[in-house]
């Protein structure tokens, strides 16, 4: 076997390990809960494993799927891009299944929570590796399928298999825009390949740029779709720790940096990419400052977060855009993991019951400090740098006013964090308010948080111009701007001087929790199902009161005609032939009275008929 | 020969059903599983015998027609007794027969008549399959209409609540259908030169070339033929009655295979043989099919009876194949290549809807068989007691909204993706009925799986039901007094309602036996479908390259 061919393999391994173990599981049901822990821990370390080894070797991969025209395979790559993307997902899904492994309760049906796992990691490596549509589209949907699983996973619990429908619907809508920018590749292109898209003639340009964009919007849950991620936060914490970090909400604006040329290329899409961005940043950082529960305010934060994503995409940084989503997923994993494991050990995800968290268990505590420290925006962490490194890209000033405002928003609600974890702790306020807590965090779930802390101190290291530069190599994206150190200097200042006001000022912060930024400021209702159930029943009304019935009265009516010819048809056809028949019966009796038996009459009789026929003879000649 | 054994097969031991009263009950089940084990491994090997031949020769309709018979019948017209398979025909004459087998393993334990019921069944198979085969029109017509008589008997004799009227509406209404298309027959022979009803001869040399007024005429009459058959909007309200009142197997067989009979007579003939006429009139086929596809995706999601529910669903779903088909005559608008993916998405569609919608209605037969309703409200956490109902219901539900992995992701990916090109206004707003589908299908596992375990004595409802007529399935606001009395009618007949997994696994029982050999298959097919669609593919891919280029004509 050739090195080509078995790094061929390796990525196919990459792939085919996570979802042949998911499937096996999901099969095996019950009998496999035991075993399901360790499978998905051999499971994520070989594709840790496979994921280095194929980032290193950069292969690629196609498989026959609907075919007809050249991308219909199912096939997949390894760039730059994707191998930045699959290391982070695999390490990030390596963390998450070790937390889970520790915090899912015993009795938990494990085989079907690891199994939909490693089908949604499965899907999430495709997705940033797939260079056709087909493929794309395919883990795409799946993604958003098994997120609905894991949302849904507690189903017996009320309201949760609502929230997965809730996500996976909302996602789905956004999903309507990749087929049709699958179809608006295939008319302005004539294949299906994804590198292909920039280069669609005309029109087509501009719709596959429309449904990328609108695709992208709704799985990284910005505006107007982010209240899924709300909904989403029903799904048990390690659900949250990578639906939130490395997967899900990165596939949508993984997409966006993959196809910026494209957006480029339009023009308005990526002006627009960059404002559903800052703005995004901004609403859901307000709302993030806003929530009492952490879970919630994580929630928020990560579309805020994510919306600097969408604003590289937007500007044309794409290598700051990809460190900003690197950057994003350790921290926030790390953080949603720490969550998990207060919620777990306290029994409350409120903010008033997690009093001293970080006093009360030293580990995980330090690594959720470092983790909020970084979500401030803080130097000289990961996000400060990211964040900095996106900025660069921002022309002009409204955009940069709103970027700056929404940066030092991440600094407010970061600061919200800080102040109650770090809080002296105070005895039995508002413990196991939603379940009973266990009072103890296990050693692999602060192992677990650590690693991701070490990795958010370690990428501060993008501050360097080398290591920056190295890693715009990788990404191929040399050439894009770079922060200046007033840059760093000006972020680095407003996320301490914002973080220490927040700390200094945090009696205010309760104002914000009474307003409706704490109810997600209404996006929730942008994603209610009442206007389409109620267009639902309307168009059931027509169907049942005016289509139905009308069928129903066009057969009454053909009965009823039938009844009146029928009636006819015994009035008039056979009445006239009942009048023939009774005309024929009298004539037939007026005959028999000439038939006298008398000879002298019948000769009278024909005397006259001669008469007749004679008078006639005349009369005809 | 073989293909004529296949078709009359069925029939034949249907015949043999009647002619020998002799045999046990149990015995007439058994030999109908026979039977249609045996015509499904016939037909495996035709598509063997098919898949080699096919790489060299032609690719269908009008040449390339593998198995072919002709049988001078009717000569004074031209009609003869000629069948035959090509690329579309193949696989619905396939999944045909996988649907028959499903549905005589799921009647195994039919209690009510089983002999005639299985003769029946026999005879509607027959009758489909030689819809599929039939290469002439009035051969056609006469295997459609028998269909039509099948269906009428098995919803009549096997149904449940208002069945004798479902079945008579369902007759009369596609009868009436019947009709239509055969004036639209008798337009096609009298428009052809040689004077023919053979559809091989009128495909290659299509009638009413220079009269577009006639040629448009027949078109409208075999339209609304096809259309209420398929059914499309506004056709298709026998649809959810004749399915709710259904036996499960009826249902499968009504909405998986003579559905089909319906959208496969739009690509067998109205497509090839009024090519102008087609293209002249595309853009309002597609339309039909948008109207359908939203119609029937709003409909579904107001239900609140899952066999209705799933029922408008394929109004849906029929609507894509319309959309694809209307977009294959857009000929100036798109290239070849596009219309020809959608074209295939259409035919892959057909293929498609017969294994999911097929085991939906046999799931929903095991609600009916268990509790005696199909309603929402009397059902609830039934993952609890049956994860394997919970699993099947799952996935086929996942499958009919188009989740990649199974086989109705394939069609509709192709023909959004085929579509666009030719139709982008009416693709975009089809397009929107994913989400629809997504979030009814989402809220009916929702509502029958979660929450507390509610299982309905079946001993009380099919009075409750007859009473409330064929509205039961629907909340209307204009009936306060249902509504009203509900709560306290739930309390009295439901038996279950517990958190316990212990009490309430006894109640509802699981899927088992034969209930999970009809059904899981299905399945199984849909996912290989989805996951390796090459082998299908490669079968009907070459046919609608023909058939879009015959349209296109």
């Amino acid at each position: 076997m050739n090195p080509g061919s078995l790094t061929t393999a390796g990525l196919a391994a990459l792939v085919f390990v996570p979802a042949g173990l998911g499937t096996l599981l999901l099969l095996a049901g019950r009998r496999a809960d035991r075993a399901a822990g360790p499978v998905a821990l051999i499971a994520s370390v070989l594709v840790v494993a496979l994921a280095v080894l194929t980032a290193a070797t950069g292969p690629d991969l196609s498989m026959p799927f609907i075919g007809m025209v050249e991308g219909g395979d199912f096939a997949v790559a390894v760039d730059g891009l994707s191998a930045v993307l699959i290391i982070t997902v695999a390490l990030v899904a390596a963390m998450v299944v070790l937390f889970a492994v520790v915090d899912l309760p015993r009795h938990a049906p494990r085989a079907r929570f690891f199994g939909y796992l490693l089908l949604f990691t499965a899907a999430m490596l495709v997705t940033v590796t797939a260079t056709t549509v087909p493929a794309l589209l395919v883990a795409w949907e799946v993604m958003g399928a098994t997120s609905y699983t894991l949302i849904g996973y507690w189903w017996n619990v009320p309201g949760k298999m609502a929230a997965g429908t809730k996500a996976f619907v909302t996602t789905r809508a956004g999903d309507i825009g990749l087929y049709v920018a699958a179809g608006a590749a295939l008319a302005g292109t004539g294949t299906l390949a994804m590198d292909d898209l920039a280069a669609a003639d005309g029109g087509w340009k501009h719709v596959a740029a429309a449904g990328i964009l609108l695709a992208a919007l709704g799985k990284s849950a910005q505006l107007p779709f982010s209240a899924w991620l709300s909904a989403a936060m029903e799904g048990p914490s390690p659900v949250s720790a990578l639906l939130h970090s490395a997967t899900m909400v990165a596939a949508g604006v993984y997409l966006l940096l993959r196809t910026q040329p494209l957006l480029e290329s339009t023009g308005w899409s990526a002006e627009t990419a960059a404002w559903v961005g800052a703005v995004t940043a901004l609403v859901l950082g307000a709302v993030a400052a806003a929530q009492k529960d952490l879970k919630q305010l994580l929630a928020a934060s990560t579309g805020a977060q994510i919306g600097f994503v969408v604003l590289a995409a937007g500007v044309g940084t794409t290598a700051g855009g990809t460190a900003q989503l690197v950057a994003h997923a350790g921290v926030k994993a790390g953080l949603f993991i720490a969550a998990g494991a207060w919620l777990s050990a306290l029994g409350t995800k409120q903010l008033t019951g997690l009093r001293g968290a970080a006093r009360r268990y030293r580990g995980i505590g330090a690594a959720g400090v470092i983790a909020t420290v970084a979500l401030a925006g803080v130097p000289p962490l990961s996000l400060w740098v990211t964040k900095d490194e996106v900025l660069a890209g921002v022309e002009g000033a409204p955009l940069h006013i709103v970027s700056l405002a929404a940066a030092g928003l991440a600094a407010v609600y970061a600061g919200k964090i800080l102040i109650i974890i770090l809080a002296r702790p105070e005895t039995a306020v508002g413990l196991d308010a939603e379940e009973p807590g266990t009072r103890t965090v296990p050693r692999p779930a602060a192992a677990a948080a650590a690693v991701l802390a070490v990795a958010t101190i370690v990428l501060g290291a993008l501050a360097l111009h080398p290591v920056a530069e190295a890693a715009k190599v990788v990404l191929d994206a040399e050439g894009q701007p770079s922060p200046g150190w007033a840059g760093f200097l000006i972020s680095g200042l407003l996320a301490v001087s914002v973080l220490v006001g927040t700390i200094a000022l945090r009696s205010r912060l309760g104002g914000l929790e009474r307003t409706p930024l704490a109810r997600w400021a209404g996006l929730g209702h942008l994603l209610s199902a009442s206007p389409w159930l109620a267009a639902g029943r309307a168009v059931t009304v027509i169907d049942e009161r005016v289509i139905d019935r009308g069928v129903l009265a066009f057969a009454a009516t053909v009965r009823r005609g039938a009844v009146v010819i029928g009636q006819a048809d015994h009035r008039v056809i056979d009445g006239a032939v009942r009048t023939i028949g009774s005309a024929t019966r009298r004539a037939g009796a007026a005959m028999r009275r000439p038939q006298t038996g008398l000879v002298h009459q019948y000769y009278l009789q024909a005397a006259i008929g001669f008469g007749a026929l004679f008078l006639l003879l005349i009369v005809v000649r | 020969m073989l293909l004529s054994v296949v078709i009359f097969l069925p029939v034949v031991a249907a015949g043999m059903l009647l002619a020998f009263p002799a045999l046990s009950n149990r015995a007439a089940s058994w030999l109908w599983v026979i039977v249609a084990a045996i015509d499904l491994a016939l037909i495996v090997g035709m598509w063997a015998g098919f898949a080699s031949n096919s790489a060299a020769a032609p690719s269908g309709i009008v040449d390339g027609i593998a198995y072919e018979v002709k049988i001078r019948w009717i000569p004074t017209v031209d009609a003869s007794y000629h069948v035959g398979v090509d690329g579309l025909s193949l696989p619905l004459i396939a999944v045909t027969a996988v649907l028959f087998l499903a549905a005589a393993i799921w009647s195994l334990r039919e209690q009510k008549r089983p002999r005639s019921y299985a003769a029946l069944f026999l005879f509607l198979q027959t009758a489909s399959i030689g819809t599929f085969a039939a290469l002439d029109l009035i051969l056609f017509f006469v295997f459609f209409d028998l269909s039509i008589v099948g269906m009428y008997f098995v919803i009549a004799g096997w149904g449940h609540g208002n069945r004798r009227r479902s079945a008579l509406k369902f007759f009369i209404y596609t009868f009436v259908g019947s009709l239509a298309l055969l004036v639209g027959f008798i337009g096609l022979f009298l428009g052809s030169e040689n004077r023919t009803f053979d559809m091989v001869a009128l495909a290659a040399n299509p009638p009413l070339i220079d009269s577009p007024l006639a040629a448009g005429l027949v078109l409208l009459a075999i339209c609304i033929g096809l259309a209420v058959k398929t059914p499309l909007f506004p056709f298709h309200t026998w649809l959810p009655d004749a399915h709710t009142d259904a036996p499960a197997a009826g249902s499968a067989i009504l909405a998986g295979v003579l559905l089909k009979l319906g959208t496969y007579g739009f690509v067998r003939i109205a497509m090839p043989m009024l090519p102008d006429a087609w293209q002249r009139w595309a853009m309002i086929i597609v339309i039909a099919g948008v109207v359908s596809v939203l119609w029937g995706a709003f409909t579904a999601l107001a239900q609140t009876d899952v066999k209705r529910m799933i029922a408008y669903t394929s109004v849906n779903h029929m609507g894509y194949i319309l959309l694809g088909l209307g977009a294959a005559g857009l000929v100036a608008q798109a290239d070849e290549q596009a219309r020809a993916i959608a074209v295939t998405g259409a035919m892959v569609q057909m293929v498609s809807h017969a294994l999911l919608t097929g085991s939906l209605f046999l799931l929903t037969g095991v609600l009916f068989s268990r509790g005696g309703t199909y309603a929402f409200d009397r059902w609830g956490g039934l993952a609890r007691p049956a994860p394997i109902f919970a699993a099947a219901l799952g996935v086929a539900a996942f499958g009919s909204l188009g989740l990649p992995g199974l086989s109705a992701f394939i069609a509709e990916f192709q023909i959004f993706t085929g579509s666009l090109q030719a139709a982008p206004v009416a693709t975009v707003i089809a397009v929107t009925g994913i989400v629809i589908t997504a979030g009814l299908f989402l809220v009916a596992l929702q509502r029958l799986l979660s929450g507390k375990t509610q299982v309905p004595n079946p001993a009380e409802e099919p009075a409750n039901r007859a009473t409330n007529g064929r509205h039961a399935g629907v909340v209307s606001p204009a009936e306060p007094t249902e509504t009203g009395q509900q709560p306290a009618r739930r309390d009295r007949n439901v038996t279950t309602a517990v958190d316990d997994d212990t009490v309430s696994q006894a109640t509802f029982k699981d899927l088992h036996g034969r209930e999970l050999v009809a059904t899981v298959p299905l399945l199984v097919l849909s996912i290989m479908i989805g996951l390796f669609p090459r082998p299908l593919l490669d079968v009907i891919e070459p046919a609608a390259a023909a058939l879009s280029s015959l349209a296109g004509r």
